[in-house]
C-alpha cells in the first residue's frame, strides 16, 4: 500500500532477533544441565534478602520502595547519557563541557531537592 | 552540532524560566512555611524577566537550532499571553493555596514549567520538539490537578486526566511516524514542502494528519475529545483549572494553527471538513451540555468547550484577517476565563468553596463589586457588547464570513445565542435573588489585584481596543502566504 | 485634542470612582462628582470660545471595530451646535449635581444617586459629541439607560419601577426604528460616518425602495425619505412626541433632580438635536420634514390641553416638556433647525429652573405633589417664588424673557412656512395662550391665596425655604431664563447655530409683518395669565363650572386624552391577554412541541449528553477512539 517495500531489508534485524533467541535459549540450557540443584527453603523465597514474605505477594508495597526505585532511575539513567560524552570527550569540546554540567547541574537540583525532603531517608 | 550564541539568545526566555524553576526547588525546601508567599514573589518576577527578554526578542523572526525552533512574533505574541495567564494565576493563588491547605512550594515550579513546556510548543518548528513541549506542559499538569491529594475528585481528575492524555500522546506520537515515514522529516516547514504535492504517500499523510489533529484537539477540548475537560476542571483546584482552562488552551490552539497553516496549507481542502465537524459539535455541546449544569467550574468547563469551537471555525481560512480574528479572541478569552475562575476561588463557605451557582445568589447583595466583576466576566463570555467577548465573537463571525462560511457563521451566533442563556443564568442569580447561605466573598490584596486587572481588560478590550489591536496586528507577522 | 476630551471624560472620572467605590463614600459623594462636573462645564465653555470663530473640529480617537469594510472608529466631533449645547448641557448638569446635595441629603442612595447623575452626564456629552451614527446610537442607548436607573431609584417603591420600565420599553420602540434607520443608512451609503452620508446624499436622492412589496403594494419611497422617517421615530420616542409620549410624564417617579436634568433640558432633547445633526438627510426630504412639522404641532397643543387638569406640580411640569419639545420639533419640520435649538436652550433653562423649584416646593412640603393641597406658599419660599415666577414667565413667552425670543422665532418661521404655515402657526399660538394659562394656574395655585396643606402632616412646622445649595441653582438658572433669549437674539444665535447647516430659505410673506406676529404672540399669553388670574389667582368658582360644563373635555384632558387606556386595551390588554391565552392554551399544546420544544431539546439533549459524562474513564477512552474512527472513516469515505 505505501512505498515499494524492500524486503530484504529486514534481514539483518530477522538474524538479530534469532540470535538474540538462541543466546538465551542456549545459555539458560546448558545452565540447567551444568549447574548442582539443592533447593532448600531460604532459597526458594522470592527474596534472599530483605523483608521475608509472610503471605501473598500480590499487595500494596510501602510507597518508599518507589520513591527510592524512582530515585535509582534518576541517576541511573545519568549514566547513559554520561558514557557517550565521555567516549567522545575530546570531539564535543567546549561545547559538550558546558552541555554536561547543565545536565548535571539540573541532577544535582534533583538531588538537592530529595535530600531537603528527606527522600533519602527510610523512616 | 555547534555552540552558536544566537540560539541561546533566542531561547534565553526558557531557559531564565528553567533555571528559575530549579532555584525554587531548592529554595522551597529551605523557606519555612509561613514564608511561602516569598515563593510567589520570587514566581512573579521570574515571569516578569523573562517577559522582559520575549518582548526584547519580538520582531525578529529566527529560525534556531537548524529550524527545530521559532521565535517570531507569532510565537512570542502567544508566550506574552501566556506569561500574564501566569502572573494572573499566581497572584489569584496567594490566600486560594493556604486555604485549600495545599501550599506546596512545588507548585510554583511546575506552574513556571509548565510555562516552560508551553513556550517550547508556540515555539516549536519540528514535530519531535512540539512533542517534548506538550509532554512538559501535560506533566505539569497532571501533578497540579492532583495537587488536592486529599480529596477525591482532585485525585481522580489528575488519573484521568494522565490516562487519558497518555492514550492521545500515544496517538498523536503515532501520527508524526506515520508523517515521518511520508515525508521523512519532521520539521513543519519541511513538511510543509513534501504536503503539496504527496504523490501516492497522500493516504499515509492523510492518517498522521487525523492522528495528529487528535491531539491537538485533546489539548483545545473539542469535541469529541473534550470527555476529560468537565472532570478535570471540576477536580483540579481552581487555580489550576483557570491556568489550564487558558494557557495551556491558548498554547495549543497556537501550535494547531502553526502546524496546520504551515505544514498542512498544502492539503486544506482535506481537513477543512474535519475542522468544521469539529467546531460545530464543539460549539453544540459545549453550549447545550453547560446549560443543565449546577457545578460552576463544571459549568465554564463545557463553556470553554464551546469557546474552543468558536476559535477553531477561524482556522478554516489561512489569512491575516481570520489570524487577527483568532488571536485577539485568545487574547480576551485569557482575561476573561482566568477572572472568572478567579472570583469562583474567591468565593468561600465553610471551609471549601463555592463553586455551585446556587453560591452566588444575591451576590449583588452581599458583596456588589464581586459581583459586577462577575457581571463584566459572565457579559464578556456571552458576547454582549460592551465587553472584550463581543468584540472577539465579531471578529471571528466576520473572518468566517468573509472566509466564504457564511452559513457557519450563523451556526455559531446560533449556539452564541443558546449560550448567552447560562451565563445569564449566574448573572440572574446574583443581582434577581434575595441571598441565603452562609458564602462569604473573600479576597486578599493580591487577588483584589489581579481581578482589577481582568475585569479591567475585559472592558478595555471591549470598548477602547485600539492599543491591543495594534499590537496583535504588530504580531500577525509570520507565515501568511 | 485633549480639552475637549475632558469634557466628557471629567463626569466618567466621577462616576468611576464613586461608582467602583460607593459603600466607602458614606454620603461624601458629592465631594468628587460635584468638582469634576463644574470642571467640565470649564472646559466645556473653553471649547465654546474655541469654536466660536473656528471651523468645527474632528478629531478620531481611535477604530473601535475596524474589520474589512466595516469601520468605525470613536471621534470627537465639536461644532457650534455640539458647542452651544455642551455648554447648556453642563451648565444644567453641574447645577443639578448641586441642587441634588441638598435634595437628597439623608437618601439611602446618595452616593449611587451621583454616580449615576454623572454616568448620564458623561453619556450626554458623548452623544453630543459624537461623529458617527453607531457612536450617536451607543450613547443614545446608554442615556436611556442612565434615565431607567435613575427614574427607577427609589426602585422599593412600585410607581418608580413601573414609571422606569415604560420609559425603556417606549424608548426601545423608538429605537427599534432608530437602529433599522441605521442599518438603511449602512447599507444604502455603505458607512455610518457623518460627513461621508452627507456627501453621499446627493447621489442617492433618486434612490427608492420598495418597501411593502410583500403586500402588493409597489409604490417606491424615497430612500432618503424612509431612512429620515425612521431614525425620525428614534425621535419620537427620545423627545416625547405623541404617540410615544406617555413615558415622559409617568417618569416623573423618579428623583426632581432627575426631572430636571434629564427629563426636561438634556435627554429628551437629543432627538431634536439628532434632527439638526442629520438636517442634510432632513432637508433632501420634503415628505419627512412634513411628518415632523405635524408630528410637533399636535404633540404641543395636546401636551398643552392635557396640562391645563392636571393635579400634580410635577405632572404639569412634565406636560408642558412635552408641549415645548412639539415646538421644538416643529421648528425642526419646517426647516428652522437654528429656531428649534434656540428654543431648546432657553427651554433648558427655564424648565430645569421650574422643575428644581418644583422640587424645592415639593422638599419643603415633605413630598406633598398635589397643586390643591399647596397655596400661600410665597411668604414661606421668598427666593423659590421669585425664581419660579420668572421661569413662569419665559415658559409663557412674555418679553423680555428668554422664552419670548426663541418661541416666537418658531412662530414667525411656521407663518413664513409654506402650505400649511397657517395651521401650523395658528397650533402654535393658541398652544401659546394655553402655556401661559396652565403655567400661571400652577403659580397661582401653588403661591398665592390660602394655605391648603395640612401643617401637622409636616413635623408640625410651617414650610420653609429650602437650603443655599438648592436655591442657588435656582438663582443661576433664573439668570438663563432673564437673559438667555436677550443675549441669544442680540448675537444672532440662530444663523450661529447654523454653521454647516443648509438652512432652506423662506420667503417673507407680507400679509403680517413679523412685529405684528410678535405682539399676537405676546396678546396670547397676556390672555393666558389674565385667565389664570381670573379662574385661580383669587377666590373663584370659575374652574368649577367650566369643568361642569364641558365636562366631556375636561375628563379628555384630565385624563390626558385617554392615550393610556387606549395603549392599555390596544397593546398592553391584548399582550397579556395573548400571553395568558398562549400560556394556558398554547404552552399546553403547541408550545410544548414548538417553542419550548427547542428549549427543552436543548436542556434534554443537554442531559442526555450529560449523561455521557459518566465519569468512567474507559467509556472516555471509548468515545474518543469512536471520534478518531468517525474521522478516519469520514476520510476514506469522501475521497
Amino acid at each position: 500500500m505505501f512505498s515499494q517495500s524492500h524486503p530484504e531489508h529486514y534481514v539483518p534485524i530477522f538474524l538479530f532477533l534469532l540470535v538474540a533467541v538462541g543466546f538465551g535459549a542456549v545459555s539458560l540450557t546448558v545452565g540447567k544441565l551444568i549447574r548442582p540443584k539443592n533447593p532448600y527453603k531460604d532459597k526458594n523465597a522470592p527474596y534472599e534478602c530483605g523483608v521475608p514474605p509472610i503471605n501473598d505477594a500480590r499487595e500494596r508495597f510501602s510507597v518508599r520502595y518507589y520513591v527510592i526505585a524512582m530515585l535509582f532511575l534518576v541517576f541511573d539513567v545519568e549514566v547513559v547519557f554520561l558514557y557517550p560524552w565521555a567516549v567522545d570527550f575530546d570531539r564535543l569540546g567546549l561545547f559538550g563541557l558546558v552541555e554536561m554540567m547543565i545536565f548535571i547541574f539540573i541532577l544535582l537540583v534533583g538531588y538537592v531537592y530529595a535530600w531537603k525532603k528527606e527522600a533519602l531517608e527510610w523512616d | 552540532m555547534s555552540f552558536s550564541a544566537v540560539n541561546i539568545l533566542g531561547t534565553m526566555p526558557e531557559i531564565y524560566l528553567t533555571f528559575f524553576g530549579c532555584i525554587l526547588l531548592i529554595l522551597e525546601t529551605m523557606i519555612p512555611k509561613e514564608k511561602r508567599s516569598w515563593l510567589a514573589y520570587f514566581t512573579i518576577i521570574a515571569l516578569v524577566f523573562a517577559m522582559v527578554a520575549s518582548i526584547g526578542l519580538n520582531g525578529k523572526g529566527l529560525p534556531l537550532y537548524s529550524g527545530l525552533y521559532i521565535v517570531d512574533p507569532f510565537s512570542n505574541f502567544f508566550k506574552i499571553i501566556i506569561y500574564i495567564a501566569a502572573i494572573i494565576t499566581i497572584l489569584f493563588s496567594l490566600p486560594y493555596l493556604d486555604q485549600e491547605d495545599i501550599h506546596l512550594g512545588e507548585y510554583y515550579a511546575f506552574i513556571l514549567f509548565s510555562v516552560v513546556g508551553m513556550m517550547v510548543m508556540v515555539s516549536a518548528g519540528d514535530l519531535i520538539t512540539l512533542f517534548l513541549g506538550i509532554e512538559l506542559m501535560s506533566l505539569c499538569f497532571y501533578v497540579l490537578v492532583g495537587l488536592k491529594r486529599d480529596d477525591n475528585r482532585s485525585v481522580e481528575a489528575s488519573f484521568k486526566y494522565f490516562l487519558l492524555g497518555s492514550f492521545t500522546a500515544a496517538i498523536f506520537l503515532f501520527g508524526i511516524s506515520f508523517l515521518y515515514g511520508a515525508a521523512g522529516t519532521e520539521t513543519i516547514s519541511g513538511l510543509a514542502g513534501f504536503i503539496s504535492n504527496p504523490g501516492t504517500l497522500k493516504p499515509m499523510v492523510m492518517v498522521g494528519m487525523i492522528l495528529t489533529l487528535v491531539g491537538f484537539t485533546f489539548k483545545v477540548s473539542a469535541v469529541p475529545f473534550h470527555m476529560w475537560t468537565p472532570d478535570v476542571y471540576e477536580g483540579a483546584p481552581t487555580v489550576v483549572t483557570g491556568f489550564m482552562a487558558t494557557a495551556g488552551k491558548i498554547a495549543a490552539f497556537a501550535v494547531f494553527l502553526r502546524v496546520f497553516w504551515v505544514a498542512f496549507s498544502g492539503n486544506r481542502h482535506d481537513w477543512d471538513i474535519l475542522i468544521i465537524l469539529v467546531s460545530i459539535l464543539s460549539m453544540a455541546v459545549g453550549n447545550i451540555v453547560a446549560i443543565m449544569q449546577t457545578n460552576l467550574k463544571r459549568m465554564l468547563a463545557y463553556s470553554s468547550i464551546g469557546h474552543a469551537g468558536y476559535a477553531l471555525m477561524a482556522l478554516l481560512l489561512p489569512n491575516r484577517e481570520s489570524l487577527f480574528a483568532l488571536l485577539f479572541y485568545v487574547f480576551t478569552y485569557m482575561f476573561m476565563t482566568v477572572g472568572a475562575f478567579g472570583v469562583i476561588l474567591m468565593m468561600r463557605k465553610k471551609g471549601v468553596e463555592g463553586e455551585e451557582i446556587e453560591d452566588f445568589v444575591g451576590l449583588s447583595k452581599r458583596h456588589p463589586i464581586a459581583a459586577l466583576v462577575m457581571l463584566i466576566f459572565m457579559f464578556s463570555l456571552a458576547g454582549i457588547p460592551p465587553f472584550g467577548g463581543f468584540l472577539a465573537k465579531f471578529y471571528i463571525f466576520f473572518a468566517v464570513v468573509h472566509a466564504g462560511y457564511t452559513w457557519l457563521a450563523v451556526v455559531g451566533i446560533i449556539f452564541a445565542a443558546i449560550g448567552a442563556y447560562y451565563y445569564l443564568k449566574v448573572v440572574m442569580a446574583m443581582y434577581m435573588k434575595e441571598p441565603n447561605g452562609s458564602v462569604v466573598f473573600h479576597s486578599s490584596l493580591m487577588g483584589r489585584i489581579a481581578l482589577a486587572l481582568t475585569a479591567g481588560t475585559t472592558v478595555i478590550l471591549g470598548v477602547y481596543p485600539a492599543p491591543f489591536v495594534a499590537y496583535i496586528k504588530s504580531s500577525l507577522a509570520l507565515f501568511i502566504p | 485634542m485633549l480639552p475637549y476630551l475632558l469634557i466628557p471624560l471629567l463626569p466618567f472620572a466621577g462616576f468611576l470612582l464613586v461608582g467602583i467605590f460607593w459603600p466607602y463614600f458614606r454620603g461624601k459623594g458629592h465631594w468628587i462628582t460635584v468638582p469634576l462636573v463644574t470642571l467640565s462645564w470649564v472646559f466645556s465653555v473653553r471649547a465654546f470660545m474655541m469654536t466660536l470663530n473656528g471651523p468645527p473640529v474632528h478629531f478620531v480617537l481611535y477604530d473601535w471595530i475596524h474589520s474589512g469594510h466595516f469601520d468605525v472608529s470613536i471621534s470627537l466631533m465639536v461644532d457650534h451646535l455640539t458647542a452651544t449645547m455642551l455648554v447648556m448641557v453642563s451648565t444644567v448638569s453641574a447645577l443639578t449635581h448641586l441642587y441634588t446635595v441638598g435634595y437628597m441629603k439623608d437618601d439611602s442612595g446618595y452616593d449611587r444617586f451621583f454616580a449615576y447623575i454623572s454616568l448620564f452626564t458623561f453619556s450626554m456629552d458623548m452623544l453630543l459629541l459624537s461623529d458617527n451614527l453607531l457612536e450617536l446610537f451607543i450613547f443614545w442607548e446608554a442615556v436611556g439607560f442612565c434615565s431607567y436607573i435613575l427614574i427607577a431609584h427609589w426602585y422599593e417603591r412600585k410607581p418608580s419601577w413601573v414609571a422606569a420600565n415604560e420609559a425603556f420599553i417606549m424608548n426601545r420602540v423608538g429605537d427599534f426604528g432608530f437602529l433599522l434607520g441605521i442599518f438603511l443608512t449602512y447599507s444604502v451609503f455603505g458607512t455610518l460616518d457623518y460627513q461621508s452620508i452627507f456627501r453621499l446624499i446627493p447621489s442617492h436622492l433618486n434612490d427608492t425602495v420598495q418597501a411593502f412589496s410583500a403586500f402588493h403594494v409597489t409604490t417606491p419611497y424615497s430612500v432618503i425619505t424612509v431612512i429620515a422617517l425612521l431614525l425620525f421615530v428614534g425621535a419620537v420616542g427620545k423627545s416625547a412626541q405623541l404617540p410615544l409620549h406617555t413615558w415622559l410624564p409617568n417618569a416623573i417617579e423618579g428623583p426632581t433632580p432627575i426631572s430636571a436634568l434629564i427629563h426636561a433640558a438634556t435627554m429628551v432633547t437629543a432627538g431634536i438635536f439628532m434632527i439638526a445633526r442629520l438636517s442634510p438627510i432632513y432637508n433632501a426630504s420634503p415628505a419627512a420634514l412634513h411628518v415632523v412639522a405635524w408630528t410637533g404641532a399636535v404633540t404641543a397643543i395636546v401636551a398643552a390641553t392635557i396640562a391645563l387638569t392636571q393635579r400634580d406640580i410635577k405632572k404639569i411640569v412634565a406636560y408642558s416638556t412635552m408641549s415645548q419639545l412639539g415646538y421644538m420639533v416643529m421648528a425642526c419640520g419646517i426647516g428652522a433647525y437654528g429656531a428649534g435649538i434656540f428654543h431648546l436652550l432657553t427651554h433648558g433653562f427655564f424648565k430645569a429652573l421650574l422643575f428644581l423649584g418644583a422640587g424645592s416646593v415639593i422638599h419643603s412640603l415633605s413630598g406633598e405633589q398635589d397643586v390643591f393641597r399647596m397655596g400661600g406658599l410665597s411668604k414661606y419660599m421668598k427666593i423659590t417664588f421669585v425664581t419660579m415666577l420668572l421661569g413662569a414667565l419665559a415658559l409663557s413667552g412674555i418679553p423680555p424673557f428668554a422664552g419670548f425670543y426663541s418661541k416666537d422665532l418658531i412662530l414667525s418661521m411656521a407663518f413664513h412656512d409654506g402650505a400649511f404655515g397657517h395651521i401650523l402657526w395658528m397650533i402654535g399660538i393658541v398652544t401659546a395662550a394655553l402655556t401661559a394659562f396652565y403655567t400661571f394656574r400652577l403659580v397661582f395655585m401653588v403661591f398665592s391665596g390660602k394655605e391648603r396643606f395640612s401643617h401637622d402632616g409636616h413635623h408640625g412646622h410651617a414650610p420653609h425655604e429650602s437650603p443655599l445649595v438648592m436655591t442657588i441653582p435656582l438663582l443661576v438658572l433664573s439668570l438663563g431664563a432673564i437673559f438667555g433669549g436677550v443675549v441669544g437674539e442680540h448675537y444672532d444665535i440662530v444663523s450661529f447655530l447654523s454653521q454647516n447647516m443648509t438652512v432652506p430659505h423662506f420667503a417673507v410673506r407680507a400679509e403680517l409683518s413679523d412685529s405684528t406676529l410678535k405682539l399676537i404672540s405676546v396678546v396670547a399669553g397676556g390672555i393666558g395669565i389674565a385667565l389664570a388670574y381670573l379662574f385661580y389667582g383669587r377666590p373663584s368658582n370659575i374652574p368649577e363650572l367650566l369643568a361642569r360644563g364641558f365636562r366631556p373635555f375636561f375628563k379628555l384632558s384630565q385624563n390626558k386624552w385617554y392615550f393610556e387606556e387606549i395603549y392599555d386595551h390596544v397593546f398592553t390588554r391584548p399582550t397579556i391577554f395573548i400571553s395568558f391565552l398562549m400560556w394556558k392554551e398554547l404552552d399546553k399544546g403547541v408550545i410544548d412541541m414548538a417553542v419550548n420544544g427547542v428549549a427543552s431539546l436543548c436542556q434534554n439533549s443537554g442531559a442526555t449528553l450529560k449523561r455521557l459524562q459518566t465519569g468512567q474513564l474507559q467509556n472516555y477512552a471509548l468515545v474518543m477512539a469512536l471520534g478518531l474512527f468517525g474521522m478516519v472513516s469520514l476520510f476514506l469515505f469522501m475521497k
